[in-house]
């Protein structure tokens, strides 16, 4: 059995750990609500953005000079994978989920004989890959440091896939992401950026709304600008809802390490007052039959 | 009837009410923007939008660049950024056409399109110390 001292100093340690988790679970929590308003503020462009995309797309479909950002290279032999995690550990599973789905999807890919590319974004989906992947991996980025995630620094990361995709370096860009689906489920997602793929919505009201859209400059013009900045919005997006589902995540994991930290402190507690009484009992015996052999 | 107007940028939407009249900087020149208007989706450059009512300008806003969607009823400005010209600095708009000038000075002058977006750039930073100014 453990001395009392031992003990006190274990139920010290816990006590502690559970203030530091507590702690971090406000902070997440709090975080959370503000990363939800931005990836909530953030919809609206991209909904009328998906719109104008949609109106432009049909009446370039078909045409030889459609961009190559909306039809594709023609081939499906290089795939660029994007993979957004979080920059910190420490929010259960949630790092682990992205990067065990993308190296499935490196794996599949390579397995059918394609070549796989990998962009990391944040530090932990590159530290995952990069034990068995790295050969693969082409580029990561982090915004370890930052506050707030500025659409500015999600666009460089589109800029370098549009860049690549002129040098033909790639065929299909996929983002692997954390889905934000509530608070406390986060679900790794795959979205397939270039080509991008068309939501269908509504196809009666689309056709009907499409052919009567006039273009100015003319439709091509305004694709090759409005294509990049769609990329960089579906990012943006895919990142703040990463943003969103680490702290989610990180909150859920530390609400639980808070409630474990309370439980072990009961068991040692307990533990620690069988000892104690145990003490006593021991050494009134002592006192006791040490006065009876007088 | 009133033209809907919605001003969204990607972090946020920043506008949305109905005006009488909207100015809007199209690539190819000022366009204004009554109810009934033919839809259409366009470019812009940088420049002011203007909201007019009551025969007034009641609003004016920068814009660096983006698009429109124009339709019978409303009007949707899908802006890189904007601003409310008051809250517009020279110094900020100055800043930027220097280092628009000195990217454009250092590409290669075979790169059209890198030409290009870095004259889009110097055109937006003047028509933003110009919204200053005014």
């Amino acid at each position: 059995m453990a001395s009392l001292k031992a003990l006190r100093a274990r139920i010290n340690s816990v006590k502690s750990t559970r203030k530091i988790t507590s702690a971090m679970k406000m902070v997440a929590a709090s975080k959370l609500r503000r990363a939800q308003q931005q990836a909530e503020a953030a919809r609206p462009y991209a909904e009328r953005m998906e719109r104008m995309l949609s109106a432009l797309a049909a009446s370039v479909q078909g045409s030889p000079t459609a961009p190559r950002m909306l039809a594709g290279t023609g081939n499906d032999k290089v795939h660029l994978l994007i993979v957004i995690t979080a920059d910190r550990g420490l929010a259960g599973a949630f790092n682990t989920n992205v990067g065990r789905a993308a190296r499935n999807l490196a794996r599949r890919l390579m397995a059918e004989g394609k070549t796989v590319k990998i962009i990391t974004v944040g530090r932990k989906g590159r530290d995952y890959l990069r034990r068995e992947l790295a050969a693969n991996i082409v580029g990561d980025i982090s915004f370890a440091g930052k506050k707030k995630i500025d659409f500015a620094d999600v666009q460089a990361i589109g800029m370098q896939a549009v860049e690549m995709l002129g040098r033909d370096e790639f065929d299909i860009a996929t983002v692997v992401y954390n889905r934000f689906a509530s608070v406390i489920s986060q679900i790794p997602t795959e979205l397939q950026i270039i080509p991008p793929l068309m939501t269908e919505t509504g196809p009666v009201e689309q056709t009907t709304a499409q052919a009567i859209y006039e273009f100015e400059p003319d439709e091509e013009t305004i694709l090759a600008k409005l294509l990049p900045k769609n990329l960089a919005i579906q990012l943006y997006r895919a990142q703040l809802e990463s943003g969103a589902g680490e702290h989610g995540a990180r909150m859920t994991a530390m609400d639980n390490a808070t409630r474990n930290a309370g439980e072990a402190i009961n068991k040692l507690t307990l533990n620690y007052n069988r000892t104690r009484q145990a003490n006593i009992t021991r050494e009134l015996i002592e006192i006791i039959s040490g006065a009876e052999a007088l | 009837m009133p033209v809907a107007l919605e001003i969204v940028s990607p972090e946020k939407l920043l506008l949305s009410r109905n005006v009488e009249m909207v100015v809007i900087p199209a690539s190819e020149g000022e366009m204004g923007v009554l109810p009934n208007h033919a839809p259409m989706i366009v470019l812009l450059r940088g420049g002011t939008i203007a909201i007019h009512e009551g025969g007034k300008v009641t609003d004016r806003l920068y814009v660096s660049g983006g698009f429109a969607e124009i339709t019978p009823e409303r009007c949707t400005v899908l802006a890189d950024e904007a601003v409310p010209t008051s809250e517009l600095s020279r110094a900020e708009g100055e800043r930027r056409l220097s280092a628009a000038e000195a990217e454009y000075n250092a590409t290669d002058k075979n790169d059209v399109p890198s030409l290009d977006a870095a004259m889009d750039r110097m055109q937006s930073a003047r028509a933003m110390i110009e919204a200053a100014a005014a």
